[in-house]
């Protein structure tokens, strides 16, 4: 035997690593027939890693106080090595991890991926999506710029619309009566600590049941049902190295995406990086115009839609918690949309819609025009539910066929 | 071959549609109300920045800090020696009475309590100014002071009305007072300027020193712009490398991969 058997039997009597391996990478069997829409969980991890390296980087120079923040800020972008480098990868990772997502998610939505036996799954990744929200949300006051601290302050007082103890929850949160340094304190505490290790314990929970009911795919069936001589399925092939090097391709596409950003504009025309972020905080004077960071203006928007403050923000904490009921509102057992009816897609695409307008309209200042269209696409967004819920249940379906089209 | 394509012109179309996003819709900017504002692009030639820096050091660092940005760094960058910036644009002095060291960050020797008594306010730290307002907005405003005998300093201004700033750049261009029209619907619009009294310098020399004070500002907001996009090319190019080379990766490996028809 050679010297790396040897080492790694020697490693394998004591931990399980050549099983873990083979388990999770060198035979894990995933549908051959992965398309486009296939390529954002791999790179979901890739943004992860980048966001706590990058994080890492910036921690060794940001100051969480709420007089010297921002400077550290500028200190990082001017004075140290690279540091303007890190800092963009980490504001354009920021923006780059919801656009990632948001298309993992509309992969999963579009190909039935929640269904039996992948509820877990799901919800799973919708926590990771909660995590991430609570992340970003956190991460975004650190700058301490007019944006931060505004925006921090109108989300924080959204909770003082909860009756009774409404006041009280948001002087528990920030830990003063304005968003203030100790506010500040504490948002960085939890997000260099506490959200980053929940969000690695969840994704990390979100592969094992991956693992444990294999993967969907585009056609929606599944590959176990159909195995050759050998056991292994038909229309499967191990992870490594096909998947990796097809993911590699990804990778490669949404790094020329990342560092274009990065390089060429950091701002994305105050996409990513708000004008406004600019200035340091000044609890004296209010911003013209708050709006959050693009990734949460689809829930802003029915936030504002809602003239009753409480049932506003009741309205905006139901539009993502329903996504949680995702795999019992679909009562179709069939979860590929190749598959499903015409009124379906109607529906998803109305869906769709409504969501990027209500993300549009979150973005501008209050118009009554743009009031009239956030309701009305906010009524279209939770209307796709409750459609969802009774066309599924008798909805004429296309057979489903036993292998993956590839 | 299929794949190839499909890949090579989504991510090319990607980049093109970062280049279009970054360039066309500048949203947000915290716009006064007003005129319409001229479209600016900055100039960065070192010769550009440091009439720049000149005139932001005689006329601007009275009131206004650049702090964040240090003067060895401003030299480094327009081509000065450490030895010409101090001694011709450092005139600050530190805690001791003494010339600014030059690896100091660009303040100012006004106080902030003279400053409140003086304006009311402490002027605002300009070294961000141009990511905050944009470049249009600095263009527009320093070419848009006039004389109101109405407000405590003597000046307007008509992309910041009621503005606290002095029109600081007057004997330059001397003063000027907007000319507006009706527009039929009882609205005053502005049509240009009229000059009152002449300043030391022509309406072009006044332009182009305002334009090199914007490039200037547009410098202190974003001094690593150039060395970004240099290193952002070779970056790039390595990428699409890079690509190429897992395309064929992923074509050798999936070669056995069968078709199900």
């Amino acid at each position: 035997m050679s010297k790396i058997s040897d080492t790694m039997a020697w490693i394998d009597e004591r931990i399980p690593l050549t099983d873990t391996w083979n388990k999770h990478v060198g035979q894990y069997y995933a549908p051959k027939n992965f398309n486009f829409w296939y390529y954002f969980g791999s790179l979901a991890l890739l943004v992860l890693v980048i966001q706590i390296v990058t994080g890492i980087f910036l921690t060794m120079n940001y100051k969480p106080d709420g007089e010297l923040a921002f400077k550290s800020v500028e200190y990082i972008m001017r004075d140290v090595n690279w540091g303007w480098l890190i800092r963009y990868m980490h504001s354009t990772g920021a923006s780059m991890f919801f656009v990632v997502v948001y298309l993992h998610m509309m992969r999963g939505i579009m190909y039935g991926s929640y269904k039996k036996p992948r509820e877990l799954l799901w919800i799973f990744g919708m926590l990771i999506y909660l995590v991430l929200m609570a992340e970003a949300f956190m991460g975004y006051l650190l700058p301490w710029g007019q944006m931060s601290y505004w925006g921090a302050q109108v989300i924080i007082s959204l909770f003082g619309a909860i009756p009774w103890v409404g006041d009280a929850i948001t002087l528990w949160l920030r830990g003063d009566y304005v968003v203030s340094d100790a506010t500040l304190n504490r948002f960085f505490a939890l997000h260099v600590i506490a959200m980053p290790l929940v969000l690695v314990g969840l994704v990390f929970v979100h592969i094992i049941a991956l693992h444990e009911v294999g993967s969907n795919n585009p056609d929606g069936n599944d590959i176990k049902k159909v195995k050759g001589p050998d056991g292994k399925p038909l229309d499967g092939i191990p992870f490594h190295p096909y998947y990796s090097v097809k993911d590699l391709v990804g990778v490669a596409v949404f790094l020329i995406i990342f560092f274009a950003i990065v390089f060429f504009a950091p701002e994305m025309g105050g996409y990513f990086l708000e004008h406004a972020n600019f200035v340091p905080a000044d609890p004296l004077k209010t911003p013209e115009h708050i709006a959050p960071v693009w990734y949460f203006t689809p829930y802003y928007a029915i936030l504002r839609a809602i003239p009753i403050k409480l049932l506003g923000v009741l309205a905006m904490f139901a539009a993502i918690a329903v996504l949680f009921f995702l795999p019992w509102i679909d009562r179709n057992p069939v979860r590929s949309i190749r598959y499903r009816s015409t009124a379906y897609k109607v529906i998803l695409a109305a869906f769709v819609i409504s969501f990027l307008i209500l993300g549009y309209y979150g973005l501008q200042p209050v118009t009554p025009l743009g009031t009239f269209i956030s309701r009305l696409c906010s009524l279209i967004y939770f209307g796709f539910f409750i459609a969802l819920f009774f066309i599924s249940k008798n909805e004429k379906t296309k057979p489903v066929p036993e292998r993956v089209n590839y | 071959m299929k794949f190839l394509n499909h890949l090579t012109s989504f991510s090319v179309a990607a980049v093109a549609a970062v280049g279009f996003i970054a360039a066309v819709p500048q949203t947000g900017y915290t716009a006064g109300a007003g005129a319409d504002l001229e479209h600016f692009s900055p100039v960065r030639t070192d010769r550009a920045l440091q009439r720049g820096a000149r005139t932001f050091m005689n006329y601007c660092q009275g009131c206004h800090t650049a702090e964040y940005q240090r003067y060895s760094r401003l030299a480094e960058d327009i081509g000065l020696s450490e030895k010409d910036m101090l001694e011709n644009m450092v005139f600050t002095t530190d805690a001791n009475g003494e010339q600014t060291k030059v690896g100091s960050l660009i303040g100012t020797n006004m106080s902030k309590e003279y400053a409140k008594t003086a304006f009311g306010v402490v002027p605002p730290n300009l070294a961000l100014v141009s990511r905050s307002r944009g470049v249009d907005w600095l263009y527009t405003y320093m070419k848009a002071f006039y004389l109101d005998e109405s407000r405590p300093l003597g000046a307007n201004n008509t992309v910041y009305p009621n503005v606290g700033m002095p029109h600081v750049l007057a004997d330059l261009q001397g003063w000027q007072k907007p000319v507006y029209h009706d527009d039929g619907e009882g609205h005053q619009v502005l049509e240009g300027y009229q000059q009152v009294t002449a300043g030391k310098l022509s309406k072009q020399e006044y332009d182009a020193t305002v334009s090199d004070l914007v490039s200037f500002l547009d410098y202190l907001g974003d001094p690593n712009r150039e060395a970004r996009h240099s290193l952002g090319i070779k970056v790039m190019l390595f990428l699409f490398l890079f690509l190429a080379l897992a395309i064929l990766l992923k074509k050798e490996y999936w070669k056995d991969v069968p078709h199900n028809s």
